[in-house]
């Protein structure tokens, strides 16, 4: 519950440790307050959950969490080095080790030159840098990341995508909470999907493509009994003008669908499967009408 | 511990970088120059007529009286305003989400701010109180009664004022807790007064709603016995003024005033714990 208002409601998830972990769902659909839950910020009514073992809000069990919050701000007035010193000795790391780790972790994130610099005149994509800086400066062994390419250029992105593997490379599982699909796409091995504060379906993104392919041909003189016929072996089937598609599961099927045309009396000359996207899947799922 | 010491020290650090701690102490330093230039104006006056050393001492006891309590208020001033937004702001603008999440406990974030901006404001206490004491010991050479005293009484009473900023910036927004903590302020101004009233007003209803006007915030009561530790017997007996002893809060309202602080301090950390964030 959130103030009088079901944020999210029979929420069942897992998370295998070392995976990149992606969240999705429209505005709105409980993905940062089951974040705020895993973290121990926002308590849930009911129901119950670990993180590394440990129930949400252990205060031992954070020295392996690293989070970076949706829109990071923090104190103007310290410089990108205090804050990351800062970040470093509430996570329990000495002086001596953050004199080195600082200007690393600066470096990884790309604002390095303006380690004296104070956080007032930097602009929104530095802040996020460096809040994925804190995040990740005690070498955490879970990270939860709220929209991390928010307010970043396509470099930035690219930088964002090389340090999630590189967490996972080390060992470290990344939970991914993002609005960008192809980002999800390209960086995660499991998403789940949200909606109304429920998993409404899961996808590895490792063994499979979502569900299937989205089949464009190029078709002439299609009678409208074939079409009707098509519609008991494939998904939403449509003909305008010389153009047909429709979505199938596999391509196994297109062999027979190719003979059905041409035995129909259609001319076949080109038919293109594309495997369906991850935004096609969300928008199935979610519905186009939410809006993202 | 040491996520209270490094949350403490932060806080000392902002206050110093800010400009509203140095705003406050350019203001304090106007005022010292207004209360330096005034008694110098008195010392001159007295000395171009005749004067007993007696009334002479009691009228710049006096003056010195007024320059305590403006460093007072001051100081109680200060200390809402720059403590407001700690909080309240960290909250509404998910700064605290940064924080809350590290290996630190939420009642250990509060207490080390709670001891940063106590390390501030006693420096800043300490730093106006004997600066008052030091300027009217030099024009007129007057000291107060107990200073020592009086200054630790009224830095308790910035730190009472200070429980109570926290406990409403667990709950409110910066701009609510603001008017709130000044309202209180104001209850507690009011409370002092009606109390003073009593001088000369035989009316025990007004007594006693001063005094519980003191119990809803009890920071003025300890001016109040601050004023009493430092003036001199005869000033304290002028009835009407905000230094008269007429009402002198006993030792337990300022007992009452240590608990007060210590159930908004617990009641503040209780709330942070439970609040969502």
């Amino acid at each position: 519950m959130f103030g009088s208002r079901v944020a999210v409601n029979g929420l069942s998830l897992t998370v295998n440790r070392g995976e990149i972990f992606g969240f999705l769902g429209p505005n709105g659909a409980g993905k940062s307050t089951s974040i705020k839950m895993l973290l121990g910020l926002v308590r849930p009514t009911g129901g119950n959950a670990e993180v590394l073992g440990t129930p949400t809000g252990d205060v031992d069990a954070r020295r392996q969490i690293g989070f970076l919050p949706e829109d990071f701000r923090f104190y103007d007035w310290l410089t990108a080095t205090e804050l990351l010193h800062l970040h470093g000795r509430l996570c329990g790391m000495s002086a001596r080790r953050l004199r080195t780790r600082v200007p690393e972790v600066l470096e990884l994130v790309g604002i390095a030159q303006h380690a004296d610099r104070r956080l007032r005149g930097f602009s929104k994509g530095m802040l996020q840098r460096l809040g994925l800086g804190q995040a990740l400066i005690h070498e955490p062994q879970i990270v939860f990341l709220d929209e991390p390419t928010s307010g970043l250029d396509p470099m930035g992105r690219r930088m964002v995508r090389d340090v999630i593997r590189a967490q996972r490379d080390r060992g470290a599982t990344v939970f991914l909470n993002s609005h960008l699909l192809s980002e999800i796409e390209i960086t995660c091995d499991r998403v789940a999907f949200i909606k109304d504060g429920e998993v409404i379906a899961n996808q590895d993104l490792r063994t499979s493509s979502p569900e299937g392919f989205h089949v464009t041909a190029q078709v002439g003189n299609l009678p409208p009994a074939a079409v009707a016929q098509l519609a008991g072996l494939v998904r939403a089937p449509r003909y305008e003008g010389e153009q047909l598609t429709f979505g199938v599961s596999s391509q196994d099927v297109l062999p027979e669908i190719v003979r059905l045309l041409v035995a129909s009396g259609a001319d076949v000359y080109r038919v293109t499967p594309e495997p369906l996207s991850l935004e096609d899947l969300f928008v199935k799922l979610v519905g186009e009408d939410r809006g993202l | 511990m040491s996520g209270i010491w490094i949350m403490a020290g932060v806080t000392l650090r902002e206050a110093a970088r800010r400009k509203i701690l140095w705003t406050a102490m350019l203001a304090a330093v106007l005022l010292l120059a207004i209360f330096a230039v005034a008694l110098r104006f008195q010392v001159l006056e007295f000395e171009g007529r005749p004067m007993s050393p007696f009334v002479r001492y009691q009228v710049e006891s006096g003056m010195l009286m007024i320059g305590l309590y403006t460093c007072d208020l001051l100081a109680v001033v200060m200390t809402i305003l720059t403590s407001i937004d700690t909080l309240a702001g960290e909250i509404s603008s998910g700064t605290i989400h940064a924080i809350a999440t590290k290996p630190i406990a939420r009642w250990q974030i509060l207490a080390g701010k709670f001891l940063g901006f106590t390390a501030m404001v006693t420096a800043y206490v300490a730093i106006t109180f004997w600066s008052t004491v030091a300027v009217a010991f030099v024009v007129t050479g007057v000291l107060p009664e107990h200073p020592f005293h009086g200054m630790v009484l009224i830095i308790a009473e910035c730190i009472v004022a200070l429980s109570v900023t926290f406990l409403l910036g667990t709950r409110f927004s910066t701009l609510t807790c603001g008017v709130l903590a000044l309202g209180l302020q104001g209850v507690a101004f009011m409370g002092g007064w009606l109390e003073q009233v009593s001088g000369f007003s035989q009316s025990t209803q007004i007594v006693t709603l001063g005094v519980f006007s003191s119990l809803i915030m009890p920071s003025e009561s300890l001016w109040r016995r601050a004023a009493y530790e430092m003036q001199t017997p005869l000033a304290g007996s002028l009835s009407f003024s905000p230094f008269a002893n007429v009402s002198i809060p006993s030792m337990t309202a300022v007992v009452y005033a240590g608990g007060y602080f210590v159930f908004m301090l617990g009641a503040a950390m209780y709330s942070l714990h439970r609040r969502d964030l």
